[in-house]
């Protein structure tokens, strides 16, 4: 009614006509309201093994190295997958107090993590896991965090692996700031393999619509930082869809903030393998940062609190287990004859070993003693904190002998 | 020594961190080319490059951010955030990330960084540009935070803050700028928890911080020469941490208390101190503590309500003779 109004007394020129032409339709361009983000619909990820095991050729990537090199990856998946699995059942045992379970992306973090040199430096989301392996943080220092008796056991400078971040997408900014101190340390563009680096950032779909994370692409474009934005899109923030994260697909985002992006499949280790050190390369030599999207899919829950099929469809899961990661270089090993039974049955018995040495080691870490909540807040405690230090200790005192 | 104002003594401080130590960098919105917002960072730029002072994107939290990274590589970066207001767009990494860094890898990663902010009311920036935080930050373990009120302090705070292996937060009046003093030509510091006594009373303790203390110093020399009241000025300069002693020390001489401070009256930085002299000193009381702060409202715009709901010489008199 009130449309009618305007077009006949003409306060709205043009109002009864067509929508004016001036901008962009991006319902034209996106499609009206259609989830532009899907596995078929986009452009196609960059696959070098197929979920039945079989090898591709891709025009800008491959992979050159020889079977052994795949062998290894396979044992590297399947104990991954191992530590996850042991460490959701360490949860339901009520020995973790929590864990963020990577079922689904073993091979994008193993991919990923192999690419990488000593020299480079990593700053992992909670989902890790895979890279640590691969970066060679024991396991147990994972599950030290989850049970609550450490802040993080390791040393980020010895295995070039920062501590875990929670709060989404913190970690890509601390990245930025890193790549550029080794810009100013001469560590990228000497034309040294072996000193040239770069930092591998890890996020997920979810933290792209952190405005940390876009600043730190803006950062990392204008200063031309070497950082790898290594985003692991499992489709799922919680409960979040991608469709709620993005109406394209996120690999293009890259190219408004003026660096190339490119997708792979999450699920290929060969190709996350491949993409990410080309990414790496060219972060090291001088020529800034790579958004790659590891298209992927998050199996289990986003955490152990969670469940899942209060807001996805089974069906979904279904249809990525036939992407399974593992499953396709088993299918490749087993297909060309490059291993035989013994070769599986080894890593199973590795498996195995490692699953126990997770619950003993889980179930033995050590409490914490109480004193210790007053260290390290700063270098040098301050009188307040001594003072606080030394009422609690005589707090506790107060309970020697009593029963 | 050199007569300086306190704006040039900001980039007096940044300049000597930087000359003294390859490791410092600076960065922030406009410190560069520009020289700073307030002019407060001429000539760094010239003087030491792109390489070591970096202009950026307009993001805080980048700011904050990147600085923690860069800290990680061994660099010590001094980060600059133009209104101590805009701390609020990268609380996440002040609060969450770089004051926790320490404690959360249990001792192993040091992030020793420097964040500087412009901050305080009576310049008619308006609500959004005009506060003075040290009350929200002190709440937070694993910063330390001081805030200077003289020239001699912006270097020599400083100083101590890029020295120092924990992040420091340097919080700098707006209204401070021209601020005159000699400052020594050759390098020093000014250690972290420690207050300054600016001017020593028998009959009253005045603490003060930043541009509270030319007002609570000024509020003395009329009590003196006007109501024979002798009060001792506290320039607190550290919140965190906070010199209790010297605060004590003068207390039980005095037997008498009062804050001066410039933020809202609910939790300022002032009840914290009214906390500790009311549990470590009581006996040393002949009267209740009494807090002098700005009124809890956002500040005002216009330059007749700004200044009506801070802290002045007069409301501080006024107040002091109320209370003897």
């Amino acid at each position: 009614m009130t449309d009618s109004v305007h077009a006949e007394s003409g306060t709205a020129p043009g109002a009864a006509e067509a929508p004016s032409t001036e901008g962009t339709d991006l319902g034209v361009v996106f499609g009206p309201g259609s989830p532009a983000v899907s596995d078929e619909s986009g452009t196609a990820p960059v696959q070098l093994l197929t979920p039945e095991g079989e090898r591709r050729e891709h025009p800008d990537y491959s992979f050159d190295l020889d079977d052994e090199v795949i062998k290894g990856f396979y044992r590297d998946l399947v104990l991954t997958r191992r530590i996850d699995a042991e460490a959701t059942a360490l949860q339901r045992h009520g020995e973790l107090g929590i864990w963020a379970q990577l079922l689904g992306q073993e091979a994008a973090q193993i991919g990923s993590g192999r690419a990488m040199g000593p020299q480079d430096f990593v700053f992992p989301t909670y989902r890790e896991h895979g890279v640590a392996w691969c970066r060679g943080v024991d396991p147990l220092h994972l599950l030290g965090l989850f049970r609550g008796v450490d802040q993080g056991g390791w040393d980020p400078n010895e295995n070039n692996f920062a501590l875990y971040t929670i709060v989404i997408g913190a970690q890509t900014l601390h990245a930025t700031g890193y790549a550029m101190g080794m810009q100013r340390d001469g560590v990228v563009g000497s034309g040294d393999p072996d000193k040239d680096a770069a930092v591998v950032a890890y996020f997920g779909d979810g933290a792209t619509s952190q405005g940390d994370v876009n600043e730190a692409f803006i950062w990392a474009s204008v200063f031309n930082a070497p950082v790898v934005f290594f985003c692991q899109n499992n489709q799922w923030a919680i409960s979040e869809p991608i469709e709620r994260q993005s109406r394209i697909p996120l690999y293009q985002r890259a190219h408004g903030f003026g660096f190339p992006g490119v997708r792979v499949d999450g699920n290929d280790v060969l190709a996350c393998y491949a993409v990410t050190q080309a990414a790496l390369r060219r972060a090291r030599e001088g020529s800034g940062p790579t958004f790659v999207e590891a298209y992927t899919y998050r199996m289990g829950a986003h955490t152990t609190t969670d469940d899942p099929t209060r807001y996805r469809l089974s069906e979904d899961l279904e249809h990525w287990k036939l992407k399974d990661p593992i499953a396709r270089v088993k299918a490749y090993l087993v297909r060309g004859g490059l291993a035989d039974d013994a070769f599986f049955a080894g890593i199973e018995q590795e498996a195995e070993a490692m699953g126990e040495h997770l619950r003993e080691g889980c179930r033995a870490l050590p409490d914490p003693s109480p004193l210790s909540i007053f260290d390290q807040v700063f270098v040098e405690q301050t009188p307040e904190l001594a003072a606080q230090k030394e009422q609690f200790a005589a707090y506790l005192a107060s309970f020697e002998g009593a029963h | 020594m050199t007569v300086m104002n306190y704006r040039k003594a900001i980039a007096e401080g940044i300049g000597r961190a930087l000359r003294s130590d390859q490791r410092v960098v600076f960065l922030g919105e406009d410190v560069g080319a520009a020289g700073g917002a307030f002019k407060s960072t001429v000539g760094l730029y010239e003087e030491f490059g792109p390489d070591r002072v970096w202009d950026t994107p307009i993001s805080e939290q980048a700011i904050v951010g990147a600085a923690m990274g860069a800290a990680m590589t061994g660099l010590r970066p001094i980060a600059e955030i133009m209104f101590t207001d805009f701390l609020g767009v990268c609380w996440d990494m002040v609060a969450n990330q770089v004051a926790k860094a320490r404690y959360m890898s249990g001792g192993q990663l040091e992030v020793p960084l420097v964040i500087r902010a412009h901050g305080g009311a009576g310049l008619g920036f308006g609500a959004q540009h005009s506060q003075t935080w040290e009350n929200l930050l002190m709440s937070i373990p694993g910063i330390k935070v001081a805030a200077p009120s003289t020239p001699r302090d912006v270097i020599g705070l400083l100083a101590a803050a890029v020295a120092d292996p924990d992040p420091v937060i340097l919080l700098e009046h707006k209204a401070l700028f021209d601020a005159k003093e000699d400052v020594p030509d050759e390098p020093f510091l000014e250690p972290l928890g420690s207050a300054s006594i600016r001017r020593t009373g028998d009959d009253l303790t005045l603490v003060a911080l930043s541009a509270m203390v030319p007002v609570a110093v000024q509020a003395a020399a009329t009590l003196e020469a006007e109501h024979g009241i002798s009060a001792e000025v506290i320039d607190l300069r550290s919140v965190t941490p906070t010199d209790t002693a010297t605060l004590l020390q003068s207390v039980e001489r005095t037997s008498r208390l009062m804050t001066v401070e410039e933020n809202p009256r609910p939790c300022g930085w002032g009840a914290e101190i009214a906390s500790i002299v009311a549990e470590e000193g009581f006996t040393f009381l002949d009267a209740p503590i009494q807090r002098v702060t700005s009124a809890n409202v956002p500040v005002p715009f216009a330059a007749n309500l700004e200044h009506a709901t801070i802290p002045n010489a007069d409301t501080v008199v006024k107040a002091v003779l109320s209370y003897s």
